[in-house]
């Protein structure tokens, strides 16, 4: 099976040309959109399974030769992360059937979504950084879009820094990418890593370096890069900012371990030194900007951007145990961070505010609503037996491996840290005296209550079965730090064994 | 040539970056344009300026006679051009919009939301 490598792009496109075509017509394009979703989930995990049983696939589409041709490639890497975006695109959509707005909806939010996913998928399944250059602009125009849709006065001023800051991260991307054509004349992610082995390692290679970490930075929201996240992400409706949350920055992440595993590995002291400087940095700001917030998605928001420092930690480590930490604790978050988006959506459509001073009584009047935000809580400040403890606990070891105390006390201390403003939103929103008589609750009908929930109770469920069961999980990330620790295997896979 | 470029690109990086950082959201529109066109011009110059040399491979050969202008640059460029084309056009009527919604065109003045009391 060669061709499984173009499902994932295929059926988004597919699935966003029919929903384009039934604009006018909600139900069908409702039922176009699960059915892609579906489809979308589907054909990620059977390319996890391939690339789990058979290795790194590979696909040239044309039959043109690498490094002359496109060529799509997924290691067990990509499709982890294919299958994470599966699984946030068929929640997401089954989420938005009962929260989505008519309006929302009559201007193309379900044609949107799937181009989003299109973007997030081609990111991931792309071997060649010009063709990243360009699904992260499919990307991106579409959550411009999406985020933009509804024109309230909030969503229109986090619109524009998030577009301002993202577009300046593309110019960034687009000049380095044009320097490094020039000095190595290939763009074929193997073939650059072959000839940056051997090439000279010059000043202009860690400018380079920079350049692409500047890039991808802003986009995953790293320590100085990360303002356009908490500026933006709690003003569009919530199915809109579940999926950013979950998926966006982690494109960044993607990229930057990418990047950092198979082309820039000459100068680990100072790239790899640096980035490790700079997750610690992440972490703390992040956990300390959410400190001050005061409005549940803000907090939240300001929690993606710790978290992304976790997920560096591994790539600035750079050992095979922290890469295996990295992938798992994004798998992790990606769930965890989805899941509690979703939560305040619920939230916010019972209360009809998401300020965490009107909120209260949560407990009471949704027990099982309590219930579903407190396990994703939980695991994101990392408590056992949750996904997020062994996502911690993997990374604290690798940094503990290589005796690297100062960034193990930052992480500890960031969880705890971490704890306090989910307790904090618990103590506000779900305990606590509900707001004075005039604040009315929502009453859901049966299949509102099917609509919302059902996602949420399966990403909870995963988040405690990943918890109780680790182990296969962190064995599939080990294997994905292998893989990318070992870039030969990489390089042969697309430009094939003959040198 | 290359150098004239290199001071070109330089002037229209400068530019666009001076632009951005003006709070006027229109200004930083006009910035991004500059950026944009930047880099593409950064892309031109690394695929080697030379005039009159068609990168044709005579028969026997694998490579055209050195030097030539590099043709995938410029496909490359076609790409971003297209690309940066889309993104300014929803970059124009996102900021007419937002002209709209606030009624201002300082970005000093959006940050309702980023304040710490809900609006």
């Amino acid at each position: 099976m060669k061709n499984i490598l173009l499902f994932p792009l295929l059926i988004p496109f597919v699935t966003a040309v029919a929903a384009l075509l039934t604009w006018n017509r909600r139900r069908l394009q409702r039922l176009i959109s699960v059915c892609g979703a579906g489809a979308l989930f589907a054909a990620a995990i059977l390319l996890l399974s391939t690339v789990w049983r058979d290795g790194i696939q590979v696909m040239q589409i044309g039959n043109w030769p690498a490094p002359f041709g496109i060529t799509l490639v997924a290691d067990l890497f990509s499709a982890m992360m294919v299958a994470m975006a599966g699984l946030m695109g068929i929640s997401v959509v089954i989420f938005s059937l009962e929260s989505a707005d008519i309006e929302h909806e009559a201007f193309g939010y379900h044609p949107l979504l799937h181009i989003l996913l299109l973007g997030v998928c081609g990111s991931f399944v792309t071997g060649d950084l010009f063709n990243l250059y360009v699904w992260f602009e499919v990307m991106l125009i579409a959550s411009f879009v999406l985020l933009a849709l509804g024109g309230q006065r909030a969503q229109m001023e986090g619109a524009i820094k998030y577009v301002a800051l993202n577009l300046i991260a593309s110019t960034f991307f687009l000049s380095a990418i044009g320097i490094l054509y020039g000095v190595a004349g290939t763009l074929n992610m193997a073939d650059l890593a072959r000839y940056l082995q051997s090439a000279p390692n010059t000043g202009l290679m860690t400018v380079l370096a920079m350049l692409f970490l500047m890039a991808f930075g802003i986009k995953s929201a790293i320590f100085p890069l990360f303002f356009w996240l908490p500026a933006s992400y709690h003003t569009p409706p919530t199915e809109v900012s579940a999926i950013f949350a979950g998926l966006l920055t982690k494109v960044g992440v993607y990229s930057l371990i990418r990047v950092f595993t198979l082309l820039f590995i000459r100068d680990i002291g100072f790239t790899h030194g640096l980035i490790l400087l700079l997750s610690g940095l992440t972490m703390v700001t992040g956990v300390l900007g959410a400190v001050a917030q005061n409005e549940f998605r803000r907090v939240l928001s300001f929690h993606i951007i710790s978290q992304v420092g976790y997920m560096l930690l591994g790539l600035g480590l750079f050992t095979t145990a922290a890469l295996a930490g990295s992938v798992f604790y994004i798998i992790h978050h990606i769930i965890v961070k989805t899941n509690l988006f979703l939560v305040s959506g619920v939230v916010r459509r019972l209360r009809g505010t998401l300020d965490l001073g009107h909120l209260g009584g949560l407990y009471h009047s949704a027990p099982v609503l309590a219930l579903l935000f407190l396990i994703p809580a939980l695991s994101l400040a990392g408590l056992p037996p949750l996904s997020g403890f062994w996502a911690k606990l993997a990374l604290v070891r690798a940094a503990l491996e290589v005796e690297n105390y100062p960034i193990v006390v930052i992480a500890l201390a960031v969880g705890l840290l971490t704890l306090l403003s989910m307790t904090k939103i618990w103590g506000k929103a779900f305990w606590g005296e509900p707001p004075a008589a005039d604040a009315r609750e929502m009453q859901l009908s049966s299949f509102s209550r099917l609509s919302l929930y059902l996602p949420m109770i399966i990403l909870a469920l995963l988040t405690v079965g990943i918890g109780l069961l680790a182990e296969p999980l962190y064995a599939m990330s080990l294997r994905a730090a292998e893989q990318l620790l070992n870039p030969a295997g990489y390089i042969d896979a697309v430009l094939g064994r003959t040198p | 040539m290359e150098t004239l470029l290199a001071f070109v690109i330089g002037g229209l990086y400068a530019a666009g970056l001076y632009m951005m950082v003006r709070r006027s959201i229109v200004r930083m529109v006009f910035g991004l344009a500059l950026l944009g066109n930047a880099a593409n011009l950064l892309i031109f110059t690394m695929g080697r300026l030379v005039r009159g040399r068609p990168p044709l491979i005579p028969e026997g050969a694998i490579a055209p006679p050195s030097p030539y202008a590099d043709p995938l640059t410029q496909a490359m460029i076609l790409t971003a051009i297209v690309i940066g084309f889309g993104i300014q056009a929803f970059a124009l009527v996102l900021i007419k919009r937002v002209y709209e919604t606030v009624g201002d065109d300082d970005v000093d003045e959006m940050r309702t939301t980023d304040t710490l009391e809900d609006t």
